[in-house]
């Protein structure tokens, strides 16, 4: 998948595993012993806990209904040398933070900023979970999207060109069948590909029709830039500050954005190459 | 499970940032607060639409239709029968009576298995051991007749019909027929003036209301929370619905024909069941109309496919997770809770033991309420777990009645027909039983609950309301039914 890249060069911070131990470490996660933070989102119901459990072979309790997880749940494995801690966040239909599970599930994303977040979508309702999935990339740049349902699918009859959607997204993409524990060696290869630096994804932005809003959310966008100037995501705290989201206008006034964009000096660097997934 | 709020970082920064770069925040919320009278009031809206447009472009792109739809749509047709306005309501309580039925006519032997094994056997032996070893009677008392033999009844008690019932639920659930219901019950609890996802948090409460309480997250309007999280009590819980099988079984089931007996039973849980459902709407009701009042928000509720459940993995998860985790809690509150029984049935006051007194000052306000001290009593030791209910009862039953063995406050029948003896010994009659079933239906919810109840709200003067609103009423149903029933019973 990654061959055909050229190398990026990460300065010392971004590859050195703990660089974000700090704000992790507010969020509540205990970082002892641990190389990689990885988050699960996902829309509810789209088998988040099963792809949590035949990760870390726990045995969370799974249902069959959306919204079964509302607290975060944590666990670990090791892949390529490496330790991993995965935290399952609340399953969401948004990230706008209306209800306290969409806010448990931004705020992770966006504070916590995991070295690779998961996002599990449901292949038989592909279109309603990108809606998550899109809103997602706007926030973080390091993501791999696991096609989950993928035997339901086509079972359906439903064929998903997952190399397309791939490129399409920026990110890689795997087909999974995690209640049989199909695809989840070539999920842990991306996400170790991804925690590593050795693929660098250049995710989907969300096109706007009206041509004031785009402008607007430019002009807002390079003065976002302007204020905090390594923030990964100015362009998703544009949009943010365009809907009025309080929670974003607060850490804004706080400084605390500002604090999330010391942490990732390279940022901009890396946003230039970009993902040609197999 | 803590959640991380943007002004504890605030509060966390050690200094206030150069005045500069507050200028240049400050700059960006105003342009950002000038752009968005630019671009109107609908931005929200339309980014929605863009988002929702984008995503369908995707999508359409990566997938391929089939050619031809299925003609027939399996999980369609069973969604129309399943919450369909005649059928749906029926098919609920039958498939529900199904579920008990199985639980109460497949625990009975397992249970009397290990009341033999454990109580029969095991108990004599320990004793013996004690005595062997010269234990002094106080500490052998304390460890053996108390602590042992509390466990030893909740196990007993308690293990088989939770290792029935739980796994069928779980299949239930993986299954995909929970939201279903949830789909039923949407519409009521929408009259009564409450979320509809009020149904999901409820559906979480008939395994653990602690839970239960925490799945209120996915409810937006802190209003309907609220209301959410205070009828959450009205679904019996893991530790409940033992105590209600088990009571339903001796009491319930022996007033018809044997054969009959099974699924009378299950009727009369399915029974409790409905009226926690009922009360559950008519709560919500009253508060959204008093305390809580406003409007009721709309959602939008997602029947997930049906899916056929992994048989042998559900029953494996179910009994390691729920069953034995039940199981622990319940033997973890019921070895101190042992050790205290005994305690106060063999500490005196003058001639008469602590619990004995307590029991005699309850019982006036037990019998008045068609209950009596005993049960009230266990209801007092039961604040931490309602699973050590039934165990505590019997304990506190044979101290009533004296057994004349060493120590007060030892059970020695081993098996489940002696315990209805036993419990009729006790004063028992079948008024006790269903009030005994309704008190447990309606009363304060354990302190595990009303301490998420706390943490989740924040709030005592609702974590109050919640305790003492169903136990105000718990009091109050079981007062009504107890008078009407005298009164009835006396007509003939």
């Amino acid at each position: 998948m990654t061959e055909q890249l050229p190398k990026p060069s990460p300065t010392a911070c971004t590859t050195c595993p703990m660089h974000n131990a700090g704000n992790l470490l507010k969020l509540g996660i205990n970082m002892d012993n641990w190389d990689y933070v990885v988050a699960l989102a996902g829309n509810p119901n789209t088998g988040k806990s099963t792809v949590f459990n035949a990760l870390t072979g726990l045995h969370q309790h799974t249902g069959n209904w959306p919204g079964k997880t509302v607290a975060r749940a944590e666990g670990g494995f090791s892949y390529g040398g490496f330790k991993y801690k995965l935290v399952d966040l609340p399953g969401t239909y948004s990230l706008l933070s209306t209800s306290l599970d969409e806010e448990v599930a931004r705020d992770f994303i966006l504070f916590g900023q995991p070295d690779v977040t998961i996002i599990v979508v449901d292949a038989t309702r592909l279109e309603r979970n990108l809606n998550l999935a899109l809103q997602a990339l706007e926030i973080t740049d390091r993501a791999v999207v696991c096609l989950n349902l993928i035997d339901e699918a086509r079972r359906h009859g439903l064929q998903v060109d997952d190399r397309r959607l791939a490129r399409d997204l920026g990110v890689p993409v795997v087909p999974t069948n995690a209640r049989q524990g199909e695809g989840l060696d070539d999920l842990l290869k991306a996400v170790n590909d991804v925690a590593t630096g050795q693929t660098v994804c250049k995710p989907y932005r969300i096109k706007t029709r009206s041509p004031q809003l785009r402008q607007a959310i430019e002009t807002l966008t390079r003065e976002v830039e302007k204020t905090f100037p390594n923030l990964p995501n100015a362009r998703w705290v544009a949009l943010r500050l365009l809907d009025g989201d309080q929670n974003i206008i607060q850490a804004v006034r706080s400084g605390e954005l500002g604090e999330l964009a010391q942490t990732e000096p390279d940022a901009g660097k890396r946003i230039e190459l970009e993902v040609v997934p197999a | 499970m803590s959640t991380f709020t943007l002004s504890d970082a605030a509060l966390a920064r050690p200094s206030s940032p150069p005045p500069t770069e507050t200028e240049a925040r400050e700059h960006l919320l105003r342009t950002a607060e000038a752009l968005r009278w630019q671009v109107g009031q609908d931005f929200h809206e339309k980014m929605m639409e863009d988002i929702y447009t984008n995503a369908a472009r995707l999508a359409d792109r990566a997938v391929t239709q089939p050619d031809e739809k299925p003609r027939f749509d399996l999980d369609r047709t069973i969604d129309r029968i399943v919450t369909s306005r005649t059928w749906g309501f029926p098919l609920m309580i039958l498939l529900f009576a199904v579920v008990f039925w199985i639980t109460i006519v497949g625990a009975n032997y397992p249970s009397q298995w290990l009341a033999d094994l454990l109580i029969g056997t095991i108990y004599p032996l320990l004793q013996q051991g004690a005595a062997a070893i010269g234990l002094p009677w106080w500490l052998s008392g304390i460890l053996i007749d108390g602590m042992y033999l509390t466990a030893a009844w909740v196990v007993s008690v308690m293990l088989p019909p939770m290792a029935i019932f739980f796994p069928m639920f779980t299949l239930l659930e993986d299954f995909g027929y929970l939201p279903r219901v949830s789909f039923n019950l949407d519409k009521m609890f929408h009259k009564a003036g409450a979320h509809g996802k009020q149904s999901l948090s409820m559906m979480m409460g008939f395994g653990c209301n602690a839970a239960g309480v925490i799945s209120t997250r996915v409810i937006d309007s802190p209003r309907e929370r609220l209301i959410a999280i205070i009828t959450n009590n009205f679904a019996i819980c893991n530790g409940r619905w033992p105590t209600q099988i088990l009571i339903a079984t001796l009491f319930i089931g022996v007033l018809v024909p044997s054969y009959l007996a099974g699924i009378v039973s299950a009727l009369a849980v399915v029974g409790i069941a409905v009226l926690g459902v009922f009360l559950s709407f008519v709560i919500s009701w009253g508060l959204s109309q008093t305390m809580l009042k406003g409007e009721v928000s709309t959602f939008s509720l997602e029947l997930p496919p049906y899916r056929p459940p992994q048989i042998l993995k559900t029953i494996y998860t179910s009994v390691i997770d729920r069953t034995l985790s039940v199981l622990w809690r319940a033997i973890v509150f019921a070895v101190p809770a042992g050790a205290v029984i005994w305690l106060s049935a063999n500490v005196m006051i003058g001639s008469v033991s602590i619990a004995e007194y307590l029991i005699n000052f309850l019982n006036p306000v037990g019998i008045l309420v068609g209950l009596n001290g005993v049960i009230l009593l266990a209801y007092v030791f039961a604040i931490p777990a309602n699973e050590i209910v039934i165990p505590t009862v019997l304990m506190l039953t044979v101290l009533v009645l004296g057994n004349g063995g060493e120590g007060a406050g030892v059970m020695f029948e081993p098996d489940a027909a002696q315990i209805k003896t036993l419990l009729t010994a006790g004063g028992w009659t079948l008024l006790t039983a269903v009030n005994l079933m309704l008190f447990s239906l309606i009363h304060n919810p354990c302190s595990t609950t009303l301490f998420t109840i706390y943490k989740e709200t924040g709030s005592k003067k609702w974590t109050a309301v919640s305790a003492l609103l169903p136990l105000a009423l718990g009091f109050l149903v079981t007062f009504f039914v107890a008078q009407i029933w005298r009164l009835v019973a006396g007509m003939f």
